[in-house]
């Protein structure tokens, strides 16, 4: 259950940014989570309003970009959609792969007010 | 609620505790005190007489605090000649008898020290300070990993020399380690022949992750339909740069390979 220090982790950078603005609260955050991440969305939604309740983050809205898997061969150099960390490469069958995109884990934007 | 310090309650909170002796650290680690205690604190100390938004772009890694920490250690084991190495494993796949083997048969060989992570007891660092080695147990509370911070800390009270080992024990969990760098030079992914060889695809971020493949418990194979090379197979799917060491850390075979390739690492 990683997604808890995920959304603890969260909070403290929020709660820096909004300490750094002199107050106010979150009225919208935008994370990017890569498909490939290893992140639940559905278990980072399950235990995100009980982290976040009574704080900057308790009535901000969430926004989450999910980036598919991308990646380069290796060996021949197609770039190729991934649906999980093991797909091999179309054109030559080989698992040497560098992952172009999917491993996002981000806060993009937050705005306070 | 909180997997690194259980929502202030002590019983769940991180606790750090050096073998033999009666020295430990408490705290709560990471961002919990901002989860629960103080909600408000920030909140607005001047009157505004008009609403205005601020958009800020962050484009910051969520783990970044993690990662930092992680460089942190890395510097400190690279600055002292220390290999750092993170064992991560399913419970259960043997990883402490493998450590208490490793211990006992490098001894004059090289300095080990030990770090064990679990979520309660310190019943592993009591058998790794039977074997001498001077061993930190972290129960983690309700967590489910190590992270740096905990690494960070451990260190001061384990004041490890230079030119030694030192071996962490994660967490038996084969999915949120993964994601928590802890400044290691290797991480080794330990699987006994007693799990499925699909588990490379179960768990493909530990595996992909890993830079050393440790396959445990050979002895029992003659007992078991068990394909090795299937499950080799699959764990060159998720990493093909894989390196492979076959092991009975009960019966000490295959374990010369593993003792060779660390030797080679600190030489």
């Amino acid at each position: 259950m990683h997604e808890l220090s995920i959304a603890t982790s969260i909070l403290k950078s929020a709660e820096r940014e909004v300490e750094n603005c002199g107050g106010g609260a979150i009225k919208e955050i935008t994370l990017s989570i890569g498909k490939l991440a290893g992140v639940e969305i559905d278990s980072l939604k399950f235990i995100w309003s009980e982290c976040m309740r009574n704080t900057v983050l308790g009535n901000a809205q969430i926004v989450i970009f999910e980036p598919e898997g991308n990646a380069r061969c290796l060996d021949c150099g197609t770039v190729f959609g991934m649906k999980k960390i093991y797909d091999s490469c179309p054109g030559c069958g080989s698992y040497f792969k560098e992952i172009l995109s999917g491993k996002e884990l981000k806060i993009n934007k937050l705005i306070i007010e | 609620m909180c997997s690194t310090c259980g929502c202030g309650s002590n019983e769940n909170g991180v606790v750090i505790k050096k073998m033999g002796t009666e020295e430990h650290i408490h705290y709560h680690s990471d961002g919990t005190q901002t989860l629960h205690s103080h909600g408000h604190k920030h909140a607005h100390p001047h009157e505004h007489s008009h609403s205005h938004t601020h958009e800020i772009k962050l484009e910051q890694d969520i783990l970044g605090k993690n990662q930092l920490t992680a460089e942190y250690n890395r510097g400190f084991f690279e600055a002292l000649n220390i290999l750092c190495i993170n064992l991560v494993s399913s419970p259960g796949s043997g990883k402490t008898t493998f450590l208490e083997r490793s211990i006992t048969d490098l001894k004059g060989v090289a300095d080990i020290y030990v770090i064990e992570g679990d979520q309660q007891t310190s019943n592993d660092a009591e058998r790794i300070n039977k074997t001498g080695a001077p061993a930190i147990q972290i129960n983690t509370g309700r967590g489910c990993h190590l992270d740096s911070e905990m690494v960070s800390k451990s260190l001061r009270l384990l004041n490890p020399k230079p030119h030694s080992i030192l071996l962490i024990e994660n967490v038996g969990n084969l999915v949120c380690p993964a994601m928590f760098d802890l400044g290691e030079a290797l991480r080794a992914v330990i699987v006994s022949v007693t799990e499925g060889e699909d588990k490379p695809l179960k768990y493909p971020d530990m595996f992909h992750t890993s830079h050393v493949c440790i396959i445990n418990k050979t002895d029992l194979l003659p007992h078991l339909k068990f394909d090795l090379e299937k499950l080799r197979d699959n764990a060159l799917k998720v990493n093909p740069k894989l390196q492979f060491f076959e092991v009975s850390a009960e019966s000490g075979q295959g374990m010369g390979e593993w003792y060779q390739f660390l030797k080679s690492k600190i030489a």
